[in-house]
């Protein structure tokens, strides 16, 4: 067993957790935060991406004692209470989602997107970014169009650099 | 994934004497060691993880530029020195899997793997990079030796990076459309003493120079200057994605685009 310490969506938790632990089975077993889903388990599909100290990460890939001590943003902790993040009200909006199965991850990649290529995000630019997560419900063009509206409300609610 | 011991050794000393067991893995950014261990592939009695260590940074200085074992793909590919001395390498680091992947991924990880489609092995051999582990520096000639082998022994760790900064250089990279790996990967360097390219991804022993479009455009470098010479398919891949005629095929596709492009 392994101590592992981390502060998650603001909350500070240490556990003793078995070294194989992944970050998301800490997070969906451990903390029941299932909003982080585990779509491919191989690295590729992007359901887990979650922020580990500021930038997104695949969940899946990741043994949660290699982060200890981190600080971990899920999509449980976007939203400030009733009000949706301005990336979650875009894919809302925009009908960024079919099933819905990869929308966790669509979102947090999304908003780290912008943390890296600021607010104004052209198509070409958000597609190529997208390169890690994968959609198997819309054909990407609204989940495009969602990325593209919710990083220019990021930018006027001044979010974007949170 | 079967049961391990972790270890997060504070020092590199500690991390070799942990490494040099013989069931141990020494994990750095993890992006092939986990989905190795998850599909049960590999299974380290111990890992070794490196983030502890301070192994990460890049120097751009005296005409070389130093990137330390554990500085990920996004860094290296973000990096403003960088992109100023040898555009060419973190053109390439922006090229490496996913935004999340480049992330967490390192370029000492990529190396030591050495997997035969990786973009960094064709850069160490195209820029004549020295390899520095925790116990000696090689050059990139000898530090390959094979498919998912190196010149590294049990225990002994890569630390950094010696690139010396070419005239121009230019990375051009045939993915798989699925995976993203190179189906044939070129890296094209001119320097003063004359022009290195290394081919990945095509390779069944994993990286290679090709010495027949060295020759060519150390004296001319020019896309006309290798547009004859046939690459053969003989030790080349085939698999699913492209045959071996194919790949050879690409290799002077990719060659001829990298010298358009260098700068």
């Amino acid at each position: 067993m392994a101590s592992v310490t981390l502060t998650v969506n603001g909350k500070t938790i240490t556990r003793d957790i078995d070294p194989r632990t992944l970050l998301v089975e800490f997070l969906r077993e451990h903390m029941r935060l299932t909003g982080t889903h585990v779509g491919c388990d191989t690295t590729q599909c992007g359901c887990c991406t979650v922020h580990v100290d500021g930038k997104a990460l695949k969940s899946c890939t990741l043994l949660a004692v290699a982060v200890d001590g981190s600080t971990i943003m899920t999509i449980e902790g976007l939203a400030k209470g009733e009000d949706l993040h301005p990336m979650q009200a875009a894919f809302r909006e925009y009908h960024g989602l079919q099933c819905g199965f990869c929308t966790p991850g669509m979102i947090m990649s999304a908003v780290d997107m912008v943390r890296r290529k600021g607010t104004d995000l052209d198509d070409k630019t958000i597609r190529e970014e997208l390169e890690g997560n994968i959609c198997r419900c819309t054909g990407y063009h609204n989940i495009v169009k969602a990325i593209h509206y919710g990083a220019e409300a990021m930018g006027k609610a001044g979010t974007a650099a949170e | 994934m079967y049961p391990f011991t972790y270890h997060r050794p504070g020092s590199l000393a500690d991390a070799v004497k942990l490494a040099g067991s013989d069931e141990a893995k020494i994990m750095a950014g993890g992006m092939t060691l986990l989905p190795t261990m998850k599909q049960r592939l590999a299974a380290p009695s111990d890992i070794v993880d490196l983030n502890g260590l301070d192994l990460a940074g890049i120097k751009v200085e005296g005409g070389k530029v130093t990137i330390g074992a554990m500085t990920r793909h996004a860094d290296v590919a973000g990096n403003a020195d960088l992109h100023k001395a040898i555009p060419a390498l973190a053109e390439l680091a922006g090229m490496i899997g996913d935004p999340m992947v480049r992330h967490r991924g390192t370029i000492g990880g990529s190396v030591s793997n050495n997997d035969p489609a990786a973009d960094y092995p064709s850069a160490c051999l195209a820029l004549g990079a020295t390899i520095v582990t925790s116990k000696r520096e090689m050059a990139a000639e000898d530090f390959f030796t094979g498919l998912f082998e190196t010149a590294l022994e049990p225990g002994e760790i890569v630390t950094k990076f010696v690139f010396p900064v070419p005239e121009k250089a230019n990375y051009q990279k045939f993915r798989n459309p699925a995976s993203r790996y190179a189906i044939v990967g070129v890296f094209v360097a001119k320097f003063a003493a004359g022009v290195r390219v290394a081919v990945t991804g095509a390779g069944s022993s994993g990286v290679f120079r090709q010495f027949d479009f060295e020759e060519a455009l150390s004296k001319i470098f020019s896309t006309q200057a290798i547009e004859g010479i046939k690459q053969s398919a003989d030790g080349l891949n085939s698999d699913i994605h492209a045959d071996a005629a194919y790949r050879a095929h690409l290799i002077g596709v990719m060659a001829r685009r990298a010298v358009e492009a260098a700068r």
